[in-house]
């Protein structure tokens, strides 16, 4: 009797111990990760990286790369958002617990993990190869696919906010609005959608901050320049894809530029996520 | 002999307004519903692109293609053995390490730690999650894969492997000759599958973890508090209370951290080592479906380009089968729940 409660207290502990274990693990890593590109980073840092393009290499800075990460999110973001939206509306309002609503629903949790590279690949197919073909080759690889590319990643995001947030507002409201006979699609436009809109906003900036960091999708269809390009129909350099280049090549001051970028890149993904944060709880607090 | 009363006919401007909004309804419904097929299409898109992409190298390997380890552009001879075995095995390796860490975390974070050090610990772990693929790449590249080839892999060859830097090979390499060949190797550097596999881990910690978390919160308290009045023990109670209760979801949640680890290109790329060699050891470097793809496929051209693409479609039918299982499996639980 008595080793068996020895026994019993033993495994508790045992397992509690590996818990804590488990736990400072995770957060080690944490801390390992963002230290090393805190200071690797900051240490890179200098005003030359905003102000010299690529092209000059090591001696240069990263401007035309985060002017193009800047152009390609953007691009991104502006043709999720509005489709995402209308999609995400779409389950929540008209198709919540129809079978082919539950079908997209399911299948949009899909595409959220789905492989970012094969999406990529999916717009040089769409994308990239027939511009080539219909301008004879003056118009490839562009900006514009890219951020067609990383749209196809900020969908899914955007979708699933939208979806629960449009069915976390009360059905009191609808039936409000729809006593006053006001049509439907009036009622989501500017009641539906007002009221959910903090966190329509959350999805879109995670969502940023989900493409933000993507690299694999835009090789092969943002692909990269050395020089300023502003016109979305130019290849365009992006900072992921230019720190997977620099990291990649053997000059230490290259590495040193890829830290500066990289650092640069956390930042703003861990600052988005943080906003997004701030905007949700905000939301949560006028559900209450 | 007096008339019915007449209903009154609505006025006729209300009449058209009506009609007008009905087809303004109907537009509507079709407009968004057409927003949400494009989900559809872009998954169906994706699927068709590769398969259309990689005819060439199907048609012109066949069956031959999945199981063929060559992969020489010289010869113009493509297989997918090397990187389909690459993929599998670094995201294997990284489900096993990620599963019992990711445990503890969700234990901790549920039943041990004390309420006001939950939410700050929870959202330091779904940080983890945040960071982009790449810092995780060059991190890797950098400092772990230096650090897993000065610490970590002498110890490994020495204890469990072949041992090159000593006398004679490991007990364990003469007595257990299977795991003795998964942790030999005479590659000297950091790059290998299980750089790549353990990298992958810390990635998708966060994911199972959180998982694990939220499903275990769902657990009735009432079920808990009678386990611990009669008397069990914190173990015992997330052990065969928790456990079973959410054993589905966990599972769920298990698949789509490994749906995540397939599919991931950046972090494996840069700590792989990306030879195209066929080896059971896990300290040799190695290729992924991923990492091939990211490094080869702007060279390509013809049969090449052809070949990646098909390895593309295979990697977006495997991750799809997972993720769909995992969806599934989480789906089973909410549907207990009553959601």
């Amino acid at each position: 009797m008595e080793t068996l409660y020895l026994r019993r207290r033993v495994t508790n502990a045992l397992a509690i111990l590996l818990s804590l274990a488990a736990t400072a693990i995770g957060l080690g890593f944490l801390a390992w990760i963002l230290w090393d590109t805190v200071q690797q980073g900051i240490a890179a840092l200098n005003l030359k990286l905003f102000t010299t393009i690529t092209a000059y290499g090591d001696t240069g800075g990263l401007s035309n790369a985060m002017v193009g990460s800047l152009i390609i999110n953007a691009i991104g973001i502006a043709i999720a958002t509005p489709i995402g939206v209308a999609a995400g509306t779409w389950l929540a309002e008209y198709a919540n617990r129809t079978k082919l609503g539950e079908s997209i629903r399911f299948l949009n949790d899909i595409l959220l993990s789905a492989p970012s590279i094969v999406l990529g690949l999916f717009v040089y197919t769409i994308v990239v190869l027939p511009s080539t073909a219909i301008t004879h080759g003056n118009t490839s690889f562009s900006g514009l696919a890219g951020g067609i590319a990383l749209a196809l990643i900020a969908l899914p995001v955007i979708v699933r906010t939208t979806d629960e947030m449009l069915r976390l507002v009360p059905a009191t409201l609808r039936e409000a609005a729809l006593s006053l006979g006001i049509p439907q699609w009036k009622l989501t436009m500017q009641v539906l959608i007002r009221a959910a809109r903090s966190g329509i906003i959350t999805g879109v900036l995670l969502a940023l901050a989900r493409i933000s960091g993507e690299t694999a999708p835009l090789l092969f269809t943002a692909f990269g320049n050395n020089y300023m390009a502003l016109s979305p129909l130019d290849k365009m350099a992006s900072l992921p894809q230019v720190i997977y280049q620099y990291a990649n090549d053997p000059g230490e001051a290259m590495h040193a530029l890829a830290w500066a970028g990289a650092f640069v890149v956390t930042m703003f993904v861990l600052l988005l996520s943080l906003a997004s944060r701030l905007a949700f709880s905000r939301n949560k607090v006028s559900h209450d | 002999m007096s008339s019915l009363p007449s209903v009154a006919a609505p006025p006729p401007d209300q009449d058209v307004r009506s009609r007008l909004d009905a087809r303004n309804d109907r537009w509507f419904a079709w407009l968004l519903k057409g927003c949400a097929l494009l989900v559809l299409a872009a998954l169906l898109g994706a699927a068709f692109a590769t398969l259309w992409g990689g005819r060439h190298a199907f048609s012109t390997f066949g069956w031959h293609f999945l199981v063929s380890p060559a992969w020489d552009p010289g010869t113009d001879t493509y297989g997918a053995l090397v990187p389909v075995y690459g993929t599998v095995v670094t995201s294997l390796v990284a489900v096993v390490l990620a599963v019992p860490v990711s445990f503890g975390i969700a234990l901790f974070l549920t039943e041990v730690a004390p309420g006001w050090l939950r939410t700050p610990i929870a959202s330091a772990i779904e940080l983890l999650a945040g960071i982009p693929s790449i810092i995780y790449g060059m991190w890797g590249l950098f400092l772990f894969a230096p650090f897993f080839a000065e610490h970590i892999k002498p110890w490994l060859t020495a204890y469990l492997g072949n041992n090159p830097d000593g006398d004679h090979p490991s007990w364990v390499y003469d007595h257990l000759p299977f795991i003795g060949k998964l942790f030999s190797t005479d590659y000297p550097f950091g790059a290998s599958v299980l750089t790549a596999g353990i990298v992958l881990a810390i990635m998708i910690i966060p994911f199972i973890s959180s998982v694990m978390r939220e499903v275990f919160m769902t657990v009735p308290t009432r079920l808990k508090e009678s386990a611990y009045a009669l008397g069990s023990s914190t173990w015992e109670v997330v052990w065969d209370i928790v456990l079973p209760y959410t054993r589905s979801a966990v599972i769920g949640g298990i698949f789509l951290g490994l749906g995540r680890a397939l599919g991931e290109t950046m972090a494996v790329t840069f700590v792989l080592g990306n030879t195209l060699n066929l080896s059971a050891s896990l300290l040799d470097p190695g290729a992924s479906i991923a990492s091939t793809i990211a490094n080869q496929f702007s060279e390509a051209v013809g049969l090449q380009k052809s070949a990646l693409m098909a390895l593309a479609f295979l990697l977006f039918v495997v991750t799809f089968i997972v993720l769909l299982i995992a969806r599934l499996m989480l789906r089973r639980l909410a549907i207990k729940e009553g959601r």
